[in-house]
């Protein structure tokens, strides 16, 4: 179900601005992999860059090769609608539908392409998804209301059963804890923590504890100065990032002397 | 040892609660017993209900900020000037607005029966008769230029909020904004002679030709407001969407428009509302007829503006019947635009997003 992402050589620019430069990184399979960094450093628009999300702003663009499997996403003739399928994202705010009901959020993927889909698979696949968003005790009895009705992180849990429910190969997540209280943050931790055993997954993350805590692999991303390209400074296990990481601006930013 | 405290006071006057309430009904009775002098010295003809309502606010609030200095200081004396400023103002707006209504229906309500919504004028010399035409064209054309106006104007927003980029979109706008400006004669004039062109026939009247006259006054204010209502929409939402895999167009025909929607509805229904009340195009494209015409694509086509207009300025040698149809149907007039915001109101309160309680 999961797969590897090499990046090549990657620029992103917006416009004419280039936000990230040169990047370089293999992600593995399986595993949890951290993106951290100052605000501005690119973290974001990098993963915006692996399901194509990133030209969906006005004047963006990509430049340099990702490899889902070996397959270039950017590569002439991929559809960016087919890429999304495969690669489900998780964004900062909570963000359900607000005309819909928790049962068609999570169908979401399904209903809003036209396919049809049996009652029972429906319910089925609602039952999965929301299983595996650890949500399914809490909203089983009102999956007929809407689905604002629900808290901050219920919100943001239905959007990781919302993404899963289509059957992704990766996860990305875009700072999916900055706006809940510890309590959700810890409950989508815990999810995290399993959905690895099925998904690739990448998160971008402010909170260095939080990295420690969830990933396998961190990425340290840096800019020299406002208006410069973000760039990669480090990337090894979480542990060795944490401990003795070899650039001196990691163990900075690690340590908290600056960021 | 709390009273001994020394230090700046936090107390300081305060007028009763309702003092202001009070002092309005003082001010207005002041400044009705001044008109009704007049009137009964013989200064002025009738008794000036507006002239007494008016400088009664003006005296409150004049009074209420004199007051309010003595008793509560200068801050609140403020606050209670600029209050009663905006109330005047207010007052001031609805005047003009309650003195419509009152007239209309005052004058309307004699012909408001049962043959002035069965009959036309049909054969029909002084008293009696209806406007049974009139709304009958009224409903049709507006209709029809609802449904020309819009696709188009739906359309036409969409793709600016959604595609257009760069210089045709520019250029979209700004054609929209000119649009907005053309003289409800002239789109008149336009589906006149478009109609004339076509069909060579050069005193062309038909009732659909005063729906592509109303729908060209239509469509930029379609477009104006669908535009403003579609920018509304979280751009998470879109992206939610398009993150899962959902190609650009459903994620606005599924995501976008249902979100958009209530907006979207109120928006057009207003816009039938402001072309409803046309009358220079319709009296140059569907003419005026006293006699029922069913059929927009053939033949003049009578509206209820225009039946105000004729009604009002070719009375017959009795003036009385004609000026009373006129009244009965401008209160007609005005409770379609009426029935219209209702509805326009329940269908928004009806598609709007489900907000949590």
């Amino acid at each position: 179900m999961s797969k590897r992402i090499t990046l090549k050589d990657l620029d992103a620019y917006y416009g004419s601005f280039r936000a990230v430069e040169g990047v370089t990184l293999t992600i593995e399979p399986r595993s949890v992999t951290a993106f951290i960094g100052p605000s501005g450093c690119g973290k974001s628009t990098l993963l915006r860059t692996l399901n194509r999300m990133h030209e969906v702003v006005p004047g963006a663009r990509v430049e340099g090769e990702v490899l889902l499997d070996g397959r270039d996403l950017y590569a002439p003739g991929v559809d960016p609608v087919l890429v999304r399928r495969q690669v489900g994202m998780v964004f900062q705010r909570p963000n359900p539908f607000p005309t819909m009901t928790i049962r068609e959020n999570v169908l979401a993927g399904v209903k809003l392409n036209n396919r049809r889909i049996a009652k029972a698979d429906a319910e089925e696949l609602t039952e999965r998804s929301l299983r595996g968003a650890n949500l399914w005790n809490e909203v089983k009895d009102r999956l007929n209301l809407p689905a604002n009705g629900l808290s901050g992180g219920q919100q943001q849990r239905l959007c990781i059963a919302r993404a899963i429910a289509v059957q992704p190969e990766v996860l990305l997540m875009d700072e999916p804890c900055s706006a809940l209280d510890p309590i959700s943050t810890l409950a989508i931790e815990d999810l995290i923590e399993e959905l690895k055993q099925d998904y690739t997954i990448v998160i971008v993350t402010h909170n260095m504890q939080q990295a420690s805590r969830v990933s396998d692999r961190t990425a340290f991303f840096n800019i020299a100065g406002t208006g410069t390209p973000g760039r990669l400074i480090e990337y090894d296990d979480t542990r060795v990032m944490f401990s003795r990481p070899s650039a001196q601006a990691t163990e900075d930013y690690v340590s908290g002397r600056f960021g | 040892m709390v009273l001994s405290t020394p230090g700046p006071a936090l107390h300081s006057g305060a007028l009763p609660r309702h003092s202001a309430l009070g002092l309005f009904a003082l001010c207005l009775a002041v400044t009705g017993t001044l008109f009704l002098l007049l009137l009964l010295s013989g200064i002025t003809p009738a008794y000036n209900i507006a002239g007494a309502v008016f400088f009664g606010l003006v005296l409150w609030a004049a009074t209420i900020s004199a007051v309010s200095f003595l008793v509560e200081g200068s801050r609140r004396a403020k606050d209670r000037l600029v209050t009663a400023l905006v109330c005047t103002s207010f007052g001031v707006a609805l005047l003009p607005l309650i003195s419509l209504v009152f007239t209309v229906v005052t004058n309307g309500i004699a012909r408001f029966d049962g043959a002035f919504f069965s009959e036309s004028l049909r054969n029909i010399i002084g008293p009696g008769g209806g406007a049974l035409h009139a709304i009958v064209g009224t409903l049709e054309i507006t209709l029809i230029a609802a449904l020309i106006s819009v696709p188009v104007g739906l359309l036409t927003a969409i793709y600016l909020v959604e595609y257009g980029r760069g210089a045709v979109a520019r250029a979209i706008t700004f054609l929209v904004d000119v649009m907005t400006g053309i003289p409800s004669i002239v789109a008149g004039l336009f589906a006149f002679a478009l109609f004339q062109l076509l069909t060579g026939d050069p005193g062309i009247r038909l009732g659909f030709g005063g729906s592509i006259a109303l729908s060209v006054l239509m469509v930029p204010i379609v477009v104006r407001s669908s535009e403003e209502m579609l920018k509304l929409v979280p751009n998470e939402l879109r992206e939610a969407s398009l993150a899962l895999g959902v190609p650009n167009w459903l994620t606005v025909g599924k995501v976008v428009l249902p979100t958009a929607l209530a907006g979207i509805v109120t928006g057009v229904m207003l816009a039938v509302a402001r072309v409803i009340g046309e009358t220079a195009p319709l009296l140059l494209i569907a003419g005026y007829t006293d006699s029922m015409n069913y059929n927009p694509f053939d033949q003049r086509m009578m509206t209820l503006p225009v039946y105000v207009y004729t009604q009002y300025t070719q009375p017959g040698t009795d003036v009385q019947p004609y000026l009373e149809r006129a009244w009965t149907a401008s209160l007609t007039l005005i409770l379609i635009v009426l029935a219209l915001n209702v509805i326009a109101r329940l269908i928004a309160r009806f598609f709007a997003p489900k907000l949590p309680h």
